[in-house]
């Protein structure tokens, strides 16, 4: 059959769209797991536009490359949480803002 | 028509879930709304004829890690956290640093508009699956392979990190 | 001339030398001296000058009559260089350190000397008990030396040194006793009032050199005549007025005589010396060195022989009523410096001088023997507590009464040749000055006769313990007075038949002599006459040495004489045969008695004019230095001291401080940026990236941007 697409600058905007959320999300909560939550939100935009994309050139790249960050995602998701759980162990907080032996 | 509403039902599901899952003071909450934006996306794919993807965005995504992260929630400590501010001191500066970065994209693309010669849509192959295993396994071997070795790491990283000190 | 005979000529400045040495020798080294030692050294000096004045005298008598005129110049003292005068014409000013013995001077010299010296040892008599003996004869030869100076000078700047010194000296020697205030309160009015009168003389030095364009007495006449000047010229008639202005401080006449009577604290030889003799004399000395300036102003002779005539008269007037034996020789010595004052003024220079050497016999003579009267008496000085010491201290008794004699004009004694010659002038001049000067004689009869009649006469007054001690005085005291008395009488004589007047006659008169000087007012340089009256004057003034009519002069000489004793008579009636009358007289006359008495408060009225306007000046300028100086100066300048260290302190705390504190102010704002990129918080971190990510959009979508369009 005819391939037809809708226009690919609504998959852009909403990609737009969740990737700022996703910024504000990250930027703006003190609590780290939800700051996490809003890194794979920021992915997720990011795959939309990638797989939108793909179905424009008819190219299966796209695709491909989202699923490596899919697992990528799964990789760090795991590993971020292990990190959580580590520091709530010791310092018993959730809170970005208490998280800052780093500093001097 | 039928693809418009179709997106946009699953577009505003998205945008929606994902506004709910940033402003939610419970954890869970917020977790479950994560969840219904990944379906959303994945429905998203759905419509670009991503099945594989549609399906690994499920399994993988939600089923996975969506199910991690419920894992974790459920080992801190929630009571607490929900008495707490939950926004931090550089909400005003950083949401309007955040939407300025939207806006300049935004704008950028309403002005490219048109600039580029539209392009011809190609059609893809009718099956998605096969494709795309076929990519992975010839093209993208080398990062197949790396991926997996990834995940292995993450894997005995996250042993590590999560394991209680004996 | 061979050598020997000039050599007292020559040698002129050795005369105020000698007394100059010895008043070293006592300043530097006095102290340790002993008085016999100081007797000898200061006595003898005075001694040689008096020898060498005596030398000197008859080597000019020696020299024919129109050449006697000795100079000596020693040295350049001022040479100044050329100078413009009033007239414009250049003049060069040079005083020198320059002796001028002629016959002025001479009569000066000795007379100076000569009395000085019998003064000298009177003194070693009557301040042998004294404390400070060498000072007194230091300060005695200063004066010496000082008046002899002033007398021998043949310009008028030395004569100005001489007369500032003898002022000096005065101040020193009536202050003597400094411990008692009222001495040296009297020495510092002497001074003072001296130095008002020393401000005229000055001005009129300055005077004399911006007109005439000399100040050597040589030239004053030459140059007097070479500027034509008329008589009775302006310029002419400032200067002399000037000089006598000086003349009335330095002699006691009205309205600077005021210190005189107040003098009479110093110790009686000073008195006798200074007071009587010689310093002041010097005004009368001054007037008739500078007579060719006088000659050519009739207005201010007029006004010589005016307050002359008045101060002889208001002098004696005061010596009248005067209980102390001093003040009384005080106010007469004032009286007879008028009576020389007025011979100078109606042109009788000569006859001046005469009395200025009679006046220094009798009134030193005076004082002398007053001193002894009071050393008789252990110091009591008020007459009104003596009385019937004629008969206990016979030889000053005597000597006394011969100067009184003198003093009242009783011929054949010296005063009254003097006086009279005087009193001729004077009529020929003006009636009234002649009735002036001829009560005036008989005042001073009178009051000089009260003074010796209740001194020695009457009843005794004199306190019980001082009549024990009543005693004759040594003899280094009575043989100076004795000399003095013989002086008294006979010093007249040479004034007889007019010798006197001739020997001074160059000084005094015209010259012919194309050397040395001639003056020339009355007579042109080739020797015609300016006028008649000029003529007239001269014919009639190197004719007579004589007054034009005998008999007008008989009838003078009887009526001095007659009032003379109608003087004397009044006194002895008074204070010897009814001594209960001037009592009443004096309350019968009431309040003009008190006004004399109190010596017509003059003193009090100076007091009020100038000298507590003085005081006021001085008090108005020490608030002005308390108030203004000392508030806004010196506390001002504390005030300023604190502002600045104000300010000051804002700069250090606001600029300097300040530019530390900009410095860590810069360090903080930088650190305020770099805190923000070490906070430990990662979202600030996520916050940095998206900033970075917004710019690096920015310029990206910028560079597309040009691209696309």
């Amino acid at each position: 059959m005819a391939p037809t697409m809708i226009s690919p600058d609504y998959y852009l905007m909403l990609s737009l769209a969740l990737f700022t959320i996703g910024v504000i999300g990250v930027l703006t909560r003190r609590n780290v797991i939800i700051i996490l939550m809003s890194i794979e939100l920021i992915l997720n935009a990011v795959n939309i536009n990638l797989v939108a994309f793909s179905r424009l050139w008819g190219d299966v790249n796209g695709q491909v490359f989202a699923i490596f960050i899919i697992t990528d995602a799964a990789a760090e998701a795991a590993v971020g949480l292990g990190i959580i759980l580590a520091f709530f162990r010791n310092r018993e907080t959730l809170l970005a803002d208490e998280m800052d032996l780093l500093k001097w | 028509m039928f693809s418009h509403t179709v997106f946009y039902f699953f577009a505003l599901l998205a945008v929606a879930s994902a506004i709910m899952m940033v402003t939610r003071r419970n954890i869970i909450h917020s977790a479950v709304y994560l969840i219904t934006t990944l379906l959303a996306t994945a429905g998203i794919f759905l419509q670009l004829d991503a099945e594989f993807l549609f399906v690994v965005q499920i399994i993988l995504y939600v089923g996975g890690i969506m199910v991690l992260f419920v894992f974790v929630i459920m080992l801190v400590n929630l009571d607490v956290s929900l008495r707490l501010v939950q926004f931090n001191h550089q909400r005003f500066v950083a949401g309007a640093l955040a939407l300025i970065l939207g806006g300049q994209v935004f704008i950028a693309f309403r002005v490219g508009r048109g600039v580029l010669p539209h392009p011809v849509l190609r059609s893809m192959s009718p099956k998605n699956t096969e494709a795309v295993g076929d990519a992975l396994f010839t093209h993208y071997m080398l990062p197949f392979e790396i991926a997996s070795i990834l995940l292995l790491v993450a894997m005995i990283g996250a042993v590590v990190m999560a394991k209680r000190r004996v | 001339m061979s050598a020997p005979l000039t050599y007292f000529l020559d040698h002129i400045w050795l005369i105020p030398l000698f007394p100059l040495a010895t008043a070293a020798v006592m300043l530097f080294c006095g102290r340790r001296l002993q008085n016999s030692v100081v007797n000898l050294l200061c006595v003898g000096s005075v001694f040689l000058s008096f020898l060498y004045s005596l030398g000197a005298f008859l080597q000019l008598t020696a020299m024919p009559a129109g050449e006697r005129i000795a100079t000596k110049i020693l040295f350049a003292w001022i040479p100044a260089g050329p100078y413009h005068m009033l007239d414009g014409r250049i003049a060069n000013f040079v005083a020198d350190w320059g002796f001028q013995l002629d016959p002025l001077s001479a009569v000066m010299i000795l007379i100076v000397t000569g009395v000085g010296l019998l003064i000298h040892v009177y003194s070693t008599g009557y301040m042998a008990h004294e404390g400070g003996y060498y000072r007194f004869f230091g300060y005695l030869n200063l004066f010496m030396f000082s008046m002899l100076m002033l007398v021998l000078a043949n310009n008028l700047l030395l004569l100005f040194v001489g007369w500032e010194g003898v002022g000096t000296c005065s101040y020193l020697l009536i202050g003597f006793y400094f411990h008692k205030k009222s001495a040296s309160d009297a020495g510092k009015k002497a001074f003072i009032v001296n130095r008002i009168g020393d401000a005229g003389f000055l001005l009129g030095i300055f005077l004399t050199s911006a007109v005439l364009g000399t100040i050597r007495f040589a030239e004053i006449s030459p140059s007097l005549a070479a500027g034509h000047f008329a008589i009775g010229d302006p310029r002419i008639t400032a200067i002399a007025f000037l000089f006598f202005v000086g003349a009335t401080g330095k002699s006691a006449q009205i309205p600077l005589y005021v210190w005189l009577p107040d003098a009479m604290e110093g110790p009686t030889p000073v008195s006798a010396l200074i007071h009587a003799a010689t310093m002041v004399t010097a005004g009368v000395y001054m007037v008739t060195r500078t007579n060719a300036i006088y000659q050519l102003a009739p207005s201010a002779m007029a006004i010589v022989a005016i307050i002359g005539a008045i101060t002889a008269l208001f002098a004696a007037s005061m010596g009248v009523v005067q209980n102390d034996i001093k003040k009384v020789l005080a106010y007469s010595t004032i009286s007879q410096l008028g009576y020389m004052f007025l011979a100078l003024g109606v042109g009788a220079f000569a006859a001046g001088i005469f009395h200025l050497m009679t006046h220094a016999f009798f009134k030193g003579l005076l004082f002398l023997a007053a001193g002894s009267v009071i050393h008789a008496v252990s110091g009591e000085q008020d007459i009104q507590k003596m009385g019937a010491l004629s008969g206990k201290i016979r030889k000053t008794y005597r000597t006394m009464l011969v100067a009184t004699l003198a003093i009242a004009g009783v011929p054949p004694l010296a005063g009254f040749f003097s006086k009279d010659e005087i009193l001729g002038h004077a009529f020929r001049s003006s009636h009234l000055l002649w009735l002036i000067g001829w009560l005036t004689a008989g005042m001073t009869a009178f009051y000089m006769f009260r003074l010796l009649f209740l001194t020695f006469h009457g009843q005794s007054r004199v306190d019980h313990e001082v009549e024990h001690h009543i005693h004759e005085s040594p003899n280094s005291m009575l043989v100076p007075l004795m000399i003095l008395a013989v002086l008294s009488v006979i010093g007249g004589w040479v004034g007889i038949g007019g010798r006197f007047e001739h020997f001074l006659a160059p000084v005094v008169r015209v010259q012919r002599h194309t050397e040395g000087f001639h003056r020339v007012p009355l007579i042109g340089q080739e020797g015609e006459f300016r006028s008649e009256d000029a003529r007239k004057e001269l014919e009639q003034e190197l004719g007579a040495t004589t007054p034009a009519a005998p008999s007008e002069e008989i009838i003078l000489m009887g009526a001095s004489v007659a009032i003379a004793f109608a003087g004397i008579g009044l006194a002895w009636f008074l204070y010897l045969k009814r001594t209960d009358l001037p009592d009443k007289i004096a309350k019968s006359l009431g309040g003009f008695y008190r006004l004399v008495c109190n010596k017509y408060y003059v003193d009090e009225l100076y007091d009020a004019l100038f000298v507590n306007r003085a005081k006021d000046l001085g008090l108005a300028l020490g608030s002005f230095d308390r108030n203004v100086i000392d508030d806004a100066g010196v506390n001002g300048a504390g005030w300023l001291t604190r502002f600045i260290s104000k300010v000051s302190m804002w700069w250090d705390t606001w600029i300097v401080d300040g530019s530390v504190r900009l410095g860590s102010f810069f360090v903080y704002c930088l650190g305020f940026v770099s805190k923000f990129l070490e906070t430990g918080y990662v979202q600030n971190y996520m916050l940095l990236i998206v900033v970075g990510l917004i710019g690096f959009l920015a310029y990206y979508f910028y560079l597309a941007h040009h691209v696309i369009h």
